[in-house]
């Protein structure tokens, strides 16, 4: 991995500043985004692996891996699936400490709020919770 | 010059009504606004915002208790009201007419005062599969409290009530019958006159939830035979907060009053109060007094219109929706019920509801998307949720024709 967390923030601010603020542009480039998140294996999509808050189904699991944190995940719903997998390209394979002390700028940058309306933006809130809830077990659990 | 049968024929023109509701005009996202999320609530016309904001600036004061000028102003247009919607659901007097804060409220209304007093061990309450949470869970609650059995009448495919089951279900223990007249899921209009008519051959008294119905469909409570009535004044180009309950005088006078405070009562002293009559008794504390002024206004809107031209045109919108819809591949029609008003629902065997409900609103249509208050017919249909567009007298075959075009277009655009 050789960009930063905020290198890669800073390119998803830019690839929606160039959508000009246009919604279904925006709508459907977040939809294309979830299509390049790696398929999540079905034995993974159980009840365990739900994140509670998102109205939509959201199944995230990870593991742990030379001192880093490893995100899978899936959504039955595209919006939400693109949403997940913005997180995951800024914090796959970061080490916990990393994505504890990230500032999650960019989606306030995006204006995520306005795009995705308040209800999936407290899913969006709960996806961040889980991941770095995750991110805070690897840290106790290994001591780091 | 237009001829005279031209004339006849326009005499319902939706661009002139349109016109009144300042809401509509307006760009979303880039697009000119397409209502269609009129079950959950419409817009509202400048004669209803007008009189609100003309009620604050002219009349306001507390009702039924200053002998001032403006108390007695402000008395005289909420009660005011009560007329307007006496005559509107043709309800025998004024005091049947209970002001609430919406259909809910007067469910609960009715729930915790006639169902709290009348119901006992083993009685049976019956609802159907298709109804709002709303006409559920105050029910499910005081069943389990009072050791009562909540029966509930099955649905076809289709969406259509099962009458055969509902009779199989009516019984001597049957004590309330709670059931929709038009469902806000699947836009079907029950039998519900057939409906009552055997439950009072049983001995059952019934409610109608006519939330949906009373904005497409003239209400006559006494030619229903209906025991309560509930409706709220958003879901009728009227404001929010506002709601009636209507009930047959000999039962609200038999019913106990429900919250206490200032307004239902008659006398108090610390050893005993009371009540005030009908129908004062179930209004206690101050009301929402500016939005049932106002509510009368969105009353006369609607009976200003010629209410049979509404009907057909609203009709034609649906059923052009519909028909629409059944055209493009991987969509599927939820509720094709025979008699059916203001309601399309569909769903995509390739996009999720929330999705599409994201891509119509990018292109300024707003609809609604998800369960609608009615997760128990949607595990009976076995589906988690729907698309629902919804129709009110101001929406147009253009808007119609725009909203299918961008429905066919997402669904091509997807496939890719
Ligand atoms: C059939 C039906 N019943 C009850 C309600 C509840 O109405 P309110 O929220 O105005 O109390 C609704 C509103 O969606 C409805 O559609």
């Amino acid at each position: 991995m050789n960009q930063t967390i905020n290198e890669i923030q800073n390119e998803v601010v830019d690839e929606f500043s160039m959508l000009g603020g246009d919604m279904e542009s925006t709508v459907f480039y977040i939809m294309e985004l979830g299509n390049h998140l790696p398929p999540m294996d079905e034995r993974y999509k159980v009840k365990e692996n739900l994140v509670k808050g998102c109205q939509s189904k959201v199944w995230l699991s990870t593991y742990f891996k030379d001192g880093k944190v490893f995100f899978l995940a899936d959504s039955n719903t595209d919006v939400t699936k693109g949403l997940i997998s913005m997180l995951i390209r800024i914090w796959n394979g970061r080490t916990p400490k990393e994505i504890l002390g990230t500032d999650l700028y960019f989606i306030d940058k995006i204006g995520m709020q306005r795009v995705v309306g308040s209800q999936r933006s407290n899913g969006f809130a709960s996806m961040i919770r889980q991941m770095k809830l995750y991110a805070l077990g690897y840290q106790q659990q290994h001591a780091l | 010059m237009p001829t005279l049968t031209a004339v006849k024929k326009n005499k319902f023109d939706v661009l002139s009504v349109r016109a009144k509701f300042p809401a509509l005009h307006q760009q979303v996202n880039g697009h000119p606004l397409v209502y269609f999320d009129n079950a959950a609530t419409s817009q509202k016309p400048e004669e209803v915002i007008d009189a609100l904001s003309h009620f604050y600036k002219n009349d306001n004061a507390n009702i039924h208790r200053g002998i001032h000028t403006l108390a007695e102003r402000a008395t005289a247009e909420y009660e005011k009201t009560r007329k307007a919607v006496q005559s509107f659901i043709y309800a025998g007097e004024p005091e049947e007419i209970i002001f609430t804060s919406g259909t809910t409220g007067s469910i609960n209304l009715v729930v915790q005062t006639y169902g709290r007093k009348f119901l006992k061990e083993d009685d049976e309450v019956i609802i159907s599969a298709m109804e709002h949470h709303s006409n559920i869970v105050p029910w499910q609650m005081i069943c389990e409290e009072k050791g009562a059995k909540l029966k509930v009448i099955p649905v076809t495919k289709r969406g259509e009530l099962i009458l055969e089951e509902y009779k199989k279900l009516l019984s001597s223990k049957t004590k309330i019958v709670s059931i929709v007249y038009v469902s806000n899921t699947l836009g079907t209009i029950n039998p519900v006159k057939e409906i009552i008519d055997m439950a009072h051959h049983a001995g059952a008294k019934v409610l109608v939830d006519a939330a949906q119905a009373i904005i497409h469909i003239p209400i006559n409570v006494q030619d229903l035979d209906c025991d309560f009535l509930a409706f709220s004044g958003h879901k009728v180009y009227g404001p929010s907060g506002t709601g009636v309950l209507y009930g047959k005088r000999e039962l609200l006078e038999a019913m106990p009053p429900w919250q206490g405070g200032g307004e239902m009562i008659k006398e108090v002293t610390f050893e005993k109060t009371t009540y005030n009559e009908l129908p004062y008794k179930f209004e206690a504390g101050t009301p929402n007094i500016a939005d049932v002024v106002t509510m009368k206004y969105a009353i006369d809107f609607v009976e200003g219109l010629d209410r049979e031209a509404v009907a057909a045109h609203e009709h034609h919108l649906l059923q052009k929706t519909m028909e629409g819809l059944a055209e493009i591949e991987g969509i599927r029609l939820i509720g094709t019920a025979k008699h059916k008003t203001g309601v399309a629902s569909f769903i995509s065997d390739r996009i999720h509801h929330f999705d599409m409900g994201m891509m119509l609103d990018a292109r300024g249509i707003a609809i609604r998307t998800g369960h609608h208050c009615t997760e128990p017919l949607m595990n009976v249909l076995g589906i988690e949720g729907t698309n629902r567009a919804s129709f009110a007298v101001y929406n147009t075959e253009e808007e119609v024709d725009y909203f299918l075009g961008t429905v066919r277009e997402i669904v091509q655009k997807k496939k890719k």
